[in-house]
């Protein structure tokens, strides 16, 4: 028989009368993002079950993408009157980014709720729930991400050095990915009709973001576009790619909506956080 | 040392998705004791009522009273799975918790790889984790199933799995629930054996059983509970003579 202890906190206090929940937050974070490998062996597992059987597995992601961006960049150039060469690259990045913020959105929703069968027997930081729902979309992710790379090539736009400021912008993705988990996976548990309204509103968003449409077709209307906080994500990773960096404007407006969905994030889960087992 | 100390605890569940108003009167009218409606005017379901105990190293505590006097939820408090909503709780030690076999399982996922999620969950090193796999596979003697997913098992070689993997390691307190014994007769007693080392190594612990032989047999301490509430506390035989005595 091994020996040793099971968990990592051997003293279990807990007053009602002083919960000590910003404490208690901190320390779930702090092991919950120290247990990454538990998140991503789940992750990792998670794909696998979804794919199970099927031949090319995640990679029909990659495919109907891809359909779409042939399909949607012959209409929509027509419709624009752009030139290929010009439109395409533009709508891979949009729509291939979009594609994982909607994923990671709706994914949110579910993160608590699909976990229940381990919230509710196991002591475990609910950190490494929303943890294993970004890198589940993060992995999926990944294999669309070379469509990029191929249209870049077939069209010869080659951005320059500039290119590797998608990097903060996807670090930036990745961060408010993790805060929505935690906070739509909270809230999505206690009131279960916020994941058909976070649906509808990322099908609105889809049309009213600069994916299908470029920025410069608003005009005078353009300078009001940071106000869409999915544009503004999904310009700091679009901009270095397709324009040669982005504008500061959005860069701050970014960095902005990612503070403050931080900050909302984790008030909400240091209050509710000994609710959940409740809840989910 | 190992202790737990509950001071006035408490626990409730809220009935959240209970949309229907008149459902909801109804509940109300008819169990007035248990269910009802908090400041914030939802309805809620006393699980657990000022409880106030104290287990101290040595202690094996039963805990008994019919279904819904709140056993598990007062075993899942322990673990530190919910949070008690009034009261104060104190645990030191090392808590390992027996209380559903199937927690944290993936059923698409082989006996082994089952294991090695398990090491994750409780944040093994490799080399734990090696030792882990070797431990559970020996102890649960599936043989070739080990590399088998395990919804393909039997109800029996389900058990195995879980009891081996919740057995594996030496807790200071053990907090169990009465699911484990089921399996094939030779498995039983090799069972037992693991069962009666795990206790014995255990500084506390504490059992939810309707077994009274159990009881009888390990513990040294019963607590009885009944709609939430401690109503006795003492020397098995005791608490099992009174349980026994009241007409049902």
């Amino acid at each position: 028989m091994l020996a040793g202890p099971i968990l990592a906190s051997e003293t279990y206090v807990f007053d009602a009368a002083s919960p000590r929940r910003a404490e208690l937050a901190r320390t779930d974070l702090r092991e919950g993002l120290g247990s990454w490998r538990l998140a991503w062996a789940l992750a990792r597992l998670d794909l696998r079950n979804r794919y199970r059987g099927s031949v090319i597995g995640p990679f029909w992601m990659t495919l109907s993408t891809a359909l779409m961006i042939m399909g949607l960049g012959l209409l929509y150039s027509r419709l624009l009157g752009l030139s290929l060469a010009d439109y395409l690259p533009h709508l891979t990045v949009s729509l291939v980014v979009w594609n994982v913020i909607a994923a990671m959105v709706t994914d949110a929703c579910i993160a608590m709720t699909h976990a229940e069968g381990v919230i509710r027997q196991l002591r475990v930081p609910f950190t490494v729930h929303a943890l294993r729902s970004v890198l589940r979309n993060g992995l999926t992710a990944a294999h669309s991400l070379p469509l990029i790379l191929v249209i870049f090539v077939i069209f010869g736009h080659l951005p320059g050095p500039e290119a590797l400021l998608a990097v903060p912008g996807l670090a930036l993705l990745l961060a408010n990915a993790f805060f929505a988990s935690i906070l739509l996976g909270m809230v999505c548990a206690r009131f279960r009709d916020v994941g058909p309204i976070v649906a509808n509103v990322m099908q609105l968003s889809f049309f009213l973001t600069p994916i299908l449409w470029k920025p410069e077709l608003l005009k005078d209307l353009a300078v009001w576009l940071p106000l869409n906080p999915f544009y503004a994500v999904l310009e700091t990773i679009r901009g270095p790619l397709v324009e040669g960096g982005g504008a500061p404007l959005v860069w701050l407006a970014a960095v902005i909506y990612t503070l403050v969905l931080g900050a909302v994030s984790l008030a909400f889960f240091a209050r509710f956080r000994g609710r959940l087992a409740f809840w989910v | 040392m190992a202790l737990i100390e509950a001071q006035g605890l408490r626990v409730e569940f809220p009935l959240y998705h209970l949309a229907a108003r008149s459902l909801k009167k109804r509940l109300l009218a008819r169990a007035a004791v248990r269910v009802r409606t908090d400041e914030a005017n939802r309805v809620v379901v006393s699980a657990l009522r000022d409880l106030n105990f104290r287990i101290e190293s040595g202690e094996r505590v039963a805990l008994i009273g019919r279904n819904g006097a709140g056993k598990t939820t007062l075993l899942r408090s322990l673990a530190g799975i919910y949070e008690p909503v009034g009261g104060r709780l104190r645990i030191e030690g090392a808590i390992g918790s027996m209380i559903d076999p199937a927690a944290g399982m993936d059923q698409d996922s082989t006996g082994r790889e089952n294991v090695r999620l398990r090491a994750l969950y409780r944040n093994l090193s490799p080399a734990d984790q090696a030792k882990l796999e070797e431990e559970v596979s020996e102890f649960a003697g599936l043989g070739e199933f080990m590399d088998v997913p395990i919804k393909g098992y039997s109800a029996g070689m389900a058990i195995r799995l879980a009891f081996a993997l919740a057995t594996a390691m030496q807790p200071q307190i053990l907090l169990m629930d009465e699911w484990f014994m089921a399996g094939d007769a030779a498995f039983i007693g090799k069972a037992e054996a693991r069962l009666a080392q795990l206790v014995s190594g255990a500084d506390i612990l504490v059992i939810a059983t309707h077994d009274m032989n159990i009881v009888r047999r390990w513990c040294t301490r019963a607590i009885r509970l009944d709609a939430g509430r401690i109503v006795a506390d003492g020397p098995p035989d005791q608490v099992v003579a009174e349980m026994m005595a009241e007409p049902s």
